[in-house]
């Protein structure tokens, strides 16, 4: 029973890691052992593969919402032009970003990592509509930015400074295709950004913008309601913050509307400066 | 190309993508079925009379995987074979089912761990991503677990049925498996809860063992099992 007692003891301060180191009656070169070893190098890779792609979608998103704030200063600023090719510079950087992307992707099946990439895809999507939607007044096809996914070998310094090292008989080209559902999820954020735009674009005494973005959100709305749940469930959720959004545009155009014949033009800063805050109350909730 | 445009075509995109969801989850549920089958056969083992005819049983077994090859193959057609990670999902759960059962067919036979390899040849399926549907490591690895659990059952039943020597050889064998298992580095994911729980089977095995030699159950093994501690 002396010995009994032992075992039990030892099942006892089971934690991983030191338990029976030193029963180890099994051989290390058994075919078991040499398989869950390769089972090992195989999972640790795809672990690292799958960190690397997390860190870069993290710097995509924070270079991708820069660029957002820094578009936001388009309609305050007197120099628009300059504002668009200092957006166009950052987001060229993010575009460098998603190529890492989609170097690290190329020969694998792109849904295997996809959780690791998707909140940094969306976040660009929402930048570069954004700023599409500046330039134009016009939504941006998901063709459109795939379109400019499309990456060659141009530049040698950038592929020699990649962190890993399995690319030794690198392609000429790498694409990344954003999916119809990251790129439904990027454009939904969007509106929230069209949102606040259109509060700006007020205080700055620009009356035609909030008619012509409560008319472009009431595309995108449609748009969404169109599809309804035929999406995935993130999807659906985001409808709501988007009819919310929608909701504020529309009442902001109501105001002009009521009051802007009677409030002298310099001072309508002033009846929207207090919905602005209200509404960063309200974002603050969410 | 107007907002409503685009949203037509993207709703028309993630409807394909519905049906061919619904497509996948016929399938499984027949795959479902199979291994159901093939399990309700293989719990006969735990049953005294069951371990007399182990060989014909595992040969049924092996008739049921040529339909689970069937089923599998009509899987493969449902989506486009670069896509096998998007749709994974549906299928994993039936997937380290079947590993698991194919498993312990090949235990029962040969008191071997099944190759990765070797599974996905039960299954009719490829052990390796580039060659097409594929076993997920992870997928193998969680069927390997779940045997080990059945393992554990089968120690504790083959005593009751007078089968003395058989819990010693398990012990072995999830000695070496949990050492292997220890060869890895998880992340916290559901294959890391999975591996939680081989701790207990082990310590369950090795209570058995205890029981049978301080009894003197099985006396040529008892003196090596006491010189070893």
């Amino acid at each position: 029973t002396g010995s009994g007692g032992f075992r039990k003891r030892k099942h006892d301060n089971f934690p991983h890691g030191q338990r029976r180191e030193e029963k180890e009656n099994v051989n290390p070169s058994s075919a078991l052992m040499m398989s869950f070893k390769s089972f090992q190098l195989e999972l640790d890779t795809r672990h690292d593969k799958y960190e690397r792609l997390v860190k870069l979608s993290r710097d995509i998103t924070i270079e991708s919402k820069r660029a957002i704030f820094l578009l936001h200063r388009f309609t305050s600023a007197p120099n628009g032009e300059e504002i668009l090719n200092e957006s166009e510079v950052k987001l060229d950087a993010v575009r460098r970003k998603i190529k890492q992307v989609a170097q690290e992707l190329f020969g694998e099946d792109m849904y295997q990592f996809h959780r690791a990439i998707s909140p940094g895809l969306q976040e660009y999507v929402e930048a570069v509509s954004f700023q599409y939607f500046i330039k134009t007044r016009s939504l941006i096809s998901v063709e459109e930015i795939n379109k400019q996914l499309i990456f060659t070998a141009e530049d040698r310094e950038e592929t020699t400074n990649m962190t890993s090292s399995s690319h030794d008989n690198q392609p000429q080209t790498w694409s990344l295709k954003v999916t119809p559902v990251d790129y439904l999820l990027g454009v939904a954020d969007l509106t929230g950004e069209l949102m606040r735009l259109c509060i700006s674009s007020v205080g700055n005494g620009d009356i035609d913008t909030p008619f012509e973005l409560s008319h472009f959100l009431r595309q995108i709305y449609d748009g969404f309601t169109f599809i309804g749940n035929t999406g995935p469930y993130e999807v659906s959720k985001k409808l709501y913050t988007l009819k919310q959004s929608l909701a504020k545009v529309e009442n902001a155009c109501y105001t002009l509307k009521v009051r802007g014949s009677e409030i002298p033009k310099h001072m309508l800063a002033d009846v929207f400066s207090s919905k602005t805050e209200l509404i960063d109350q309200e974002e603050s909730l969410s | 190309m107007s907002v409503s445009d685009m949203f037509i075509a993207l709703q028309g995109v993630l409807t394909a993508d519905q049906d061919i969801r619904e497509e996948i989850r016929k399938v499984v549920q027949v795959l479902e079925q199979t291994a159901r089958e093939i399990l309700t056969l293989l719990q006969g083992v735990h049953q005294g009379a069951g371990f007399q005819d182990i060989p014909k049983k595992c040969q049924k077994a092996r008739e049921h995987f040529s339909t689970v090859r069937t089923q599998m193959e009509s899987l493969k057609t449902k989506f486009p074979a670069d896509q096998y990670y998007r749709f994974h999902e549906h299928w994993r759960f039936v997937l380290q089912r079947l590993v698991f059962l194919a498993a312990f067919v090949v235990y029962l036979e040969s008191e071997a761990l099944v190759t990765r390899e070797a599974v996905a040849e039960i299954l009719g399926i490829e052990a390796d991503r580039e060659r097409g549907f594929h076993l997920d490591i992870e997928d193998y690895l969680s069927g390997i677990l779940t045997l080990a659990s059945e393992l554990a059952r089968l120690a504790v039943n083959s005593v009751t049925a007078g089968d003395y020597s058989r819990p010693l050889r398990i012990s072995t064998f999830i000695n070496e498996l949990d050492s292997g298992f220890r060869l890895l580095n998880l992340k916290n994911d559901s294959l890391r809860k999975r591996y939680d729980g081989l701790k207990y089977d082990v310590k369950k095995i090795e209570e058995v063992v205890y029981d049978l030699s301080i009894r003197g159950l099985n006396k040529e093994v008892t003196a090596e099992a006491g010189g070893e501690k």
